[in-house]
C-alpha cells in the first residue's frame, strides 16, 4: 500500500512526467494521476495496443515476449510496461 | 583314260533331259553333260548284268579308290550285238563308234553327280583329264574364267550414230519457248520537248471518261465453295451460371452507441492496491520505466541534427546583404509650396498602393502669415501606386492639412483623418475603388481603353488623378481645438458608450474612433447617427444645410459638421491648469494591425450578404441592448509632448460630489524622454510590449510593469524622429533620425546601440511604415521632411526571423522584467541598509555624546529618544564602566597610576 504509493510517487517525480496510470488486465484503471476521462481513454486504447503488440511479438517468435513498449510522438512519449495481470502507463514530455 | 568321244554336235546346246533309260533309237542323240560344263561326260545306267559282263560290278571291280574302268571298244560292240536294244550302251552307241581310241573310260558315279550311277567319258581328252587330273581341277576351272578379263584388250570407243530413245520429248516439254510473238512499241517525242519542266496535277479518276477500267468483283458460281467440313475443337468445362440481383436500398441511418467505461469503485481499488501481485508488478515494472525515463531526460535521441544545424531553409538573396535597397520613391511635383509628409499608410488590401498625407512645411507664424495663400491650395492625401511614380492615383481633399489618418480596418474605402485645426475628416472612396484596384503593374496611362471610365462627364479622369472631396467633417465647436495628433479606429469587436464601458459590437464593422489632440484631450467618436437628444439639434441641422457637390457620397451626411464626440477625456495634471498634451496613444487591441484584417474583413462581408455596404446603412447597426463585455482592459498608453509616458484608463467614473463624469487618474506616469514622444507602438508579436520613441532616446515598456521601462537606450547623438517595430522579426525595430539616417535595432544582437545605421535621405525622417506583401517581399516606406516618400525593400536577413527568435526575445523581456524586479528588491534592501546605517550613525552619536556628558558633566540635554535608545543608553553605560575598569587595571600594571589615587578617581566618577 505505502510501497505502491511510494513507487508511483517516485515515478511521477521524474522530470517531465505528465501522468501515470496503473491498469489491470482488462483495461480498467486502478491508480491514476490524470483526470478521469483522460485516464479512461489512455487505459482503453493502450491496453488494446499492448495486446496487439504482444501478440505480434509472440506470433513472430513464440518464445519471445513483450517487455516494454514506448511510443514517441511529437508532443510526448508514452511508456507501457506490461505484465501478466497489470499494465503501467507513464506519459513523459521529453523535450527540454 | 582316254575319253571316249563320239562325234558330238556342238550345235546342240539344247536342254538336257536326263532320261534314266533311253529307248533304243539310233538316231537319238546321246545326252551329255554339256550343260554342266562337261560335254564329254555321258551318264549311263549299267545294270547288274552289264556290270558282270564288263567286270565293273559296284563295290567289287569298281570301288571308291578306283571308280573307273577302261573298257575295250570291241567288248562294247560285242555287247551291243548280243543284246542290241537291251544293252546299256545303246544310248551311247554312236559315241562308242566314233571314239577314236580303243578303250573308253567308264566311271562309277557313286554320288549320282550326273544323275546316273555310271558315266562314260566320250573323249580322249576327257579320259586323259580324268585319269590325270590336274592338281586343282575345280579351282583351275574357275581361275580359267577370271583370266580372260585380264587379258581383256582395251578398245577405244568408237563413235556410233546417235540412237534416239525417246528423251527428245522430255526436253521439248521442259524447255521454255515463247508461245506468242512479243509486242514492241516505239514512242517518240519531239526533240525540243526533251528536258522540259513537267507539271504534275492531280485528277480524280472518275471525273475523266475512260480514265480507268474497272474490274469489279462479282460472285462467280463456279468458284464458290461450299464448306462441307468444319474443324471444331471442344472442351469440357464445369457448368457456369451468371445471375444478378437488385437489392433494396434502404436509406442510411445514423446510429450511435452510448457507453460508459467500466471502473472500479474505491474499495476495490484499495483492495487491489494492497494485493501482493500489484506490489510485485510495480517493483518490477518501475525499474524499466525509470530507466526509460532517465534515458529521455539525458538525451533526446530523436533530434534531427541536420534540421537544427541549418537555421534557414534557403536564403532568398545574399545573406550578407543587410542594407535596405531602394525600390521606388514618390514626390509630388505639382505642388507649388514645399510640403512635408506627415503620415504614411499602406492600403490594407491592394498591392502597391500607399497613401501619404502632406502638409505645408511652415512654422506657425508663417502659416498665419501665408494663410491667405494657403487657403487656395487644397490639402491633400495622395495615393501613390508602384506602377506610376509621377502621377498620384487619387487625391483626397481636406479642409486643412492632415496630420494623421487611418484606413478603416473593416472597409478600406473609408478613411479618417485628423486635421491641423482639430477637425476629423472622413472620406468614402467606394465609388473609386475599381479605379485603384485596376492599377496593375505596367503603364496604365497609355491603355485608356482598359480602364473603365467611371464618370462620363470627366473623360480625362483616366489621365489625371481625381480630386475627391471629403464626406464629412466633425463639428468645430465640440471637437478638438488644436491639431489632432493621433487617430485610431477602434476594433469591430467592441464598442464603448459615453461612460467608457465596453459593450460588444453587433454591427461587425469598425464604427468608433479615438483621437488625441494637442488641446490635452482624448476623444471617442462614433460614426453612426446619434439619436437626437434635444429638439435643438434638428433646428441646428436645418440651419446648416450646405450644398454638397453631387459626386460626394452621402455616407456620412448625418455627421457632416455636426459630429460630436462620444466622450472626452481630459488629461489633467491635477490642480494646476497645465495638462498633459498627448501626441500618441496606443490601445490594447490586436485588431489594430492591418495584418489580421482578413479575418475581420471576411466577418464584415458575411454581414453584408448582398446588401449595401453597412457603412451606408449605419442606422441599422444600432441596437439598444448590447451585452457588456466584462474584464476588458480599458487602459492604454499615451505619449505626451513633454516626453512622458502615461498609462491611464478611459473609463469614466462618476464624481460623487459634482455628479459629473470624471476620468480616472492615470495609473502610472514616467518621464523618460527628453522631447516629444512621437511613437507609442505595441509590438506585433507581443501585446504587452510597447516601444516609445521620443527626444534623443527610446524605451521599451511592458504593460503591467509599473516600475519603469524594460530597456531604455542612452541618448543618441541625433534626435530620433520616428520609429516602428519590424513586422516579422520580434526583436527588430526601425528608428529614423533627424539627419536622414535610419537606425535598425536588433535586440538579440545589441541593446546598447543600433545594430545598423543606413543613410536614406538628407533631411529629417518623419514617418516609417513597413509592410509585408509576400513571404519574400517586404517593403518599408520612409517619409521625409522634404515631401519625398521612399519605398525600400527590406533584405532577407532583416525580414526573416531566425528559428528561435521569438522565444529568445521573450526570454530577453522576461529577464528584463526580472531585472527590474531585482532592482526594486535591491532598492528595498538598500532602503533597509540605509536605515541600518542611520541607526549605526545614531549609535555612534550617542556614544560620543555620552562620553562628553560623563567626563565633563554638562546639564544633560533633553533629547527625545525612543525607548529603545534609553535601553541602549543603559547598556552603553555598563560597557563604559567596564571599559574604565579595564583602563585602570592597565594603567596600574603599567605603573602609571597609583592605587591610592584610584579611590579618589573612582569617587569622582
Amino acid at each position: 500500500m505505502a510501497e505502491v504509493e511510494e513507487t508511483l510517487k517516485r515515478i511521477q517525480s521524474h522530470k517531465g512526467v505528465i501522468g501515470t496510470v496503473v491498469v489491470n488486465a482488462e483495461g480498467i484503471p486502478i491508480r491514476t494521476t490524470l483526470d478521469n476521462s483522460t485516464t479512461v481513454q489512455y487505459a482503453g486504447l493502450l491496453h488494446q495496443l499492448t495486446m496487439k503488440a504482444k501478440s505480434t511479438v509472440r506470433d513472430i517468435d513464440p518464445q519471445n515476449d513483450l517487455t516494454f513498449l514506448r511510443i514517441r510522438s511529437k508532443k510526448h512519449e508514452i511508456m507501457v510496461a506490461p505484465d501478466k495481470e497489470y499494465l503501467l502507463i507513464v506519459i513523459q514530455n521529453p523535450c527540454e | 583314260m582316254a575319253p571316249k568321244q563320239k562325234q558330238k554336235k556342238k550345235s546342240s546346246r539344247g536342254k538336257k533331259s536326263p532320261k534314266p533309260i533311253l529307248a533304243a533309237s539310233e538316231d537319238m542323240e546321246p545326252v551329255n553333260m554339256e550343260s554342266m560344263g562337261h560335254p564329254e561326260i555321258y551318264p549311263l545306267v549299267l545294270t547288274t548284268k552289264t556290270q558282270e559282263i564288263f567286270n565293273c560290278r559296284i563295290d567289287e571291280d569298281v570301288t571308291d579308290e578306283q571308280p573307273y574302268k577302261l573298257i575295250n571298244k570291241v567288248d562294247i560292240f560285242e555287247d551291243l550285238r548280243n543284246r542290241a536294244a537291251v544293252s546299256d550302251f545303246h544310248p551311247v552307241k554312236k559315241i562308242v563308234q566314233e571314239y577314236p581310241g580303243n578303250e573308253l573310260l567308264l566311271v562309277y558315279d557313286k554320288d549320282f553327280k550326273y544323275g546316273l550311277n555310271f558315266y562314260l567319258i566320250g573323249t580322249e581328252e576327257g579320259k586323259e583329264n580324268y585319269l590325270n587330273p590336274p592338281e586343282v581341277p575345280e579351282e583351275q576351272e574357275e581361275y580359267k574364267e577370271h583370266i580372260p578379263e585380264d587379258v581383256y584388250v582395251y578398245k577405244p570407243p568408237v563413235s556410233k550414230p546417235w540412237v534416239s530413245l525417246g528423251s527428245e520429248k522430255e526436253i521439248e516439254e521442259e524447255s521454255v519457248m515463247e508461245s506468242t510473238k512479243q509486242i514492241t512499241y516505239m514512242i517518240s517525242q519531239k526533240r525540243s520537248e526533251f528536258g522540259a519542266p513537267v507539271k504534275f496535277s492531280d485528277q480524280n479518276a472518275s471525273s475523266v471518261k475512260d480514265a480507268y477500267i474497272e474490274c469489279t468483283a462479282y460472285p462467280d458460281k463456279n468458284f464458290t465453295l461450299k464448306q462441307l467440313e468444319k474443324d471444331v475443337g471442344m472442351q469440357v468445362i464445369p457448368q457456369i451460371k451468371d445471375t444478378s440481383t437488385q437489392t433494396e436500398w434502404t436509406y442510411p441511418k445514423n446510429a450511435t452507441t452510448q457507453y460508459y467505461p467500466r471502473e472500479f469503485s474505491e474499495e476495490e481499488k484499495e483492495t487491489l492496491k494492497q494485493s501482493k501481485p500489484l506490489v510485485d508488478f510495480l517493483n518490477n515494472a518501475s525499474i524499466s520505466v525509470e530507466i526509460a525515463l532517465q534515458q529521455n531526460e539525458i538525451m533526446n535521441t530523436f533530434t534531427d541534427d541536420w534540421k537544427y544545424l541549418a537555421e534557414e531553409e534557403g536564403t532568398f538573396g545574399d545573406k550578407t546583404d543587410t542594407h535596405l535597397k531602394e525600390y521606388q520613391s514618390f514626390t509630388d511635383l505639382h505642388s507649388p509650396t514645399e510640403k512635408m509628409i506627415t503620415c504614411v499608410s499602406w492600403h490594407p488590401t491592394i498591392y502597391g498602393l500607399i497613401a501619404v498625407s502632406v502638409a505645408v512645411r511652415l512654422s506657425f507664424e508663417d502659416r498665419v502669415y501665408f494663410s491667405g495663400k494657403l487657403l487656395l491650395q487644397p490639402s491633400l492625401i495622395l495615393f501613390w501606386s508602384f506602377s506610376d511614380p509621377i502621377h498620384p492615383q487619387l487625391m483626397l481633399e481636406s479642409p486643412d492639412d492632415i496630420f494623421c489618418f487611418k484606413f478603416c480596418p473593416s472597409d478600406p474605402n473609408i478613411i479618417a483623418g485628423g486635421c491641423i485645426n482639430g477637425q476629423i475628416v472622413l472620406w468614402d472612396i467606394t465609388a473609386h475603388a475599381d479605379r485603384i484596384e485596376n492599377i496593375k503593374a505596367g503603364d496604365s496611362r497609355s491603355k485608356k481603353a482598359t480602364l473603365k471610365p467611371m464618370f462620363l462627364l470627366e473623360p480625362e479622369s483616366n489621365t489625371e488623378a481625381l480630386y475627391i472631396r471629403h464626406c464629412a467633417v466633425s463639428s468645430i465647436e465640440s471637437g478638438h481645438k488644436k491639431v489632432i495628433t493621433d487617430i485610431h479606429w477602434l476594433s469591430d469587436t467592441f464598442e464603448i458608450n459615453r461612460m467608457g464601458s465596453v459593450f460588444e459590437n453587433r454591427s461587425g464593422i469598425c464604427c468608433q474612433l479615438v483621437t488625441c489632440s494637442a488641446d490635452c484631450t482624448i476623444c471617442f467618436w462614433d460614426i453612426r447617427p446619434q439619436k437626437p437628444l434635444t429638439p435643438q439639434t434638428t433646428e441646428k441641422k436645418k440651419e446648416e444645410s450646405i450644398e454638397i457637390p453631387f459626386d460626394v457620397p452621402s455616407t456620412f451626411l448625418h455627421l457632416d459638421l455636426s459630429w460630436k464626440p462620444l466622450s472626452k477625456i481630459r488629461l489633467s495634471k491635477g490642480e494646476t491648469s497645465l495638462d498633459y498634451c498627448p501626441t500618441r496613444i496606443s490601445l490594447n487591441e490586436d485588431h489594430l494591425l492591418y495584418k489580421t484584417e482578413d479575418k475581420t474583413l471576411t466577418q464584415s462581408k458575411i454581414v453584408k450578404t448582398g446588401e449595401m455596404n453597412p457603412y451606408h446603412n449605419l442606422e441599422s447597426g444600432m441596437a439598444n441592448l448590447l451585452k457588456p463585455i466584462d474584464d476588458f482592459c480599458t487602459k492604454f498608453f499615451v505619449g505626451t509632448e513633454d516626453g512622458e509616458v502615461i498609462y491611464t484608463d478611459w473609463k469614466m467614473k462618476k464624481d460623487s460630489e459634482t455628479g459629473r463624469l470624471m476620468p480616472k487618474k492615470p495609473v502610472s506616469i514616467h518621464t523618460i524622454h527628453d522631447g516629444t514622444v512621437h511613437t507609442v507602438q505595441r509590438s506585433p508579436f507581443y501585446n504587452d510590449i510597447i516601444l516609445t520613441v521620443g527626444g534623443w532616446n527610446m524605451a521599451i515598456w511592458k504593460e503591467g510593469v509599473m516600475t519603469g521601462p524594460l530597456l531604455q537606450s542612452c541618448c543618441a547623438p541625433k534626435m530620433y524622429t520616428s520609429g516602428h517595430w519590424s513586422l516579422t522579426r520580434p526583436g527588430v525595430f526601425y528608428i529614423g533620425r533627424e539627419d536622414g539616417y535610419i537606425d535598425i535595432w536588433d535586440l538579440l544582437e545589441k541593446t546598447h546601440e543600433p545594430a545598423q545605421s543606413q543613410n536614406i535621405c538628407i533631411t529629417m525622417i518623419t514617418y516609417i511604415k513597413p509592410w509585408i506583401f509576400s513571404a519574400k517581399q517586404q517593403f518599408i516606406a520612409i517619409a521625409d521632411y522634404y515631401g519625398t516618400l521612399r519605398i525600400l525593400e527590406i533584405p532577407w536577413t532583416l525580414s526573416r526571423p531566425s528559428t528561435n527568435e521569438m522565444t529568445s526575445v521573450n526570454h530577453y523581456f522576461e529577464r528584463e522584467v526580472k531585472h527590474l524586479e531585482y532592482v526594486e528588491q535591491r532598492k528595498n534592501i538598500r532602503e533597509q541598509e540605509k536605515k541600518e546605517m542611520e541607526l549605526e550613525m545614531e549609535k555612534k552619536k550617542i556614544i560620543s555624546v555620552f562620553y562628553r556628558d560623563v567626563l565633563f558633566p554638562i546639564p544633560l540635554r533633553q533629547k527625545t529618544y525612543q525607548k529603545s535608545k534609553e535601553q541602549m543608553e543603559a547598556e552603553l553605560k555598563m560597557d563604559y564602566e567596564s571599559y574604565l575598569e579595564l583602563e585602570k587595571t592597565v594603567l596600574i600594571n603599567l605603573g602609571l597610576l597609583k592605587v591610592t589615587e584610584k579611590g579618589s578617581y573612582m569617587d569622582v566618577v
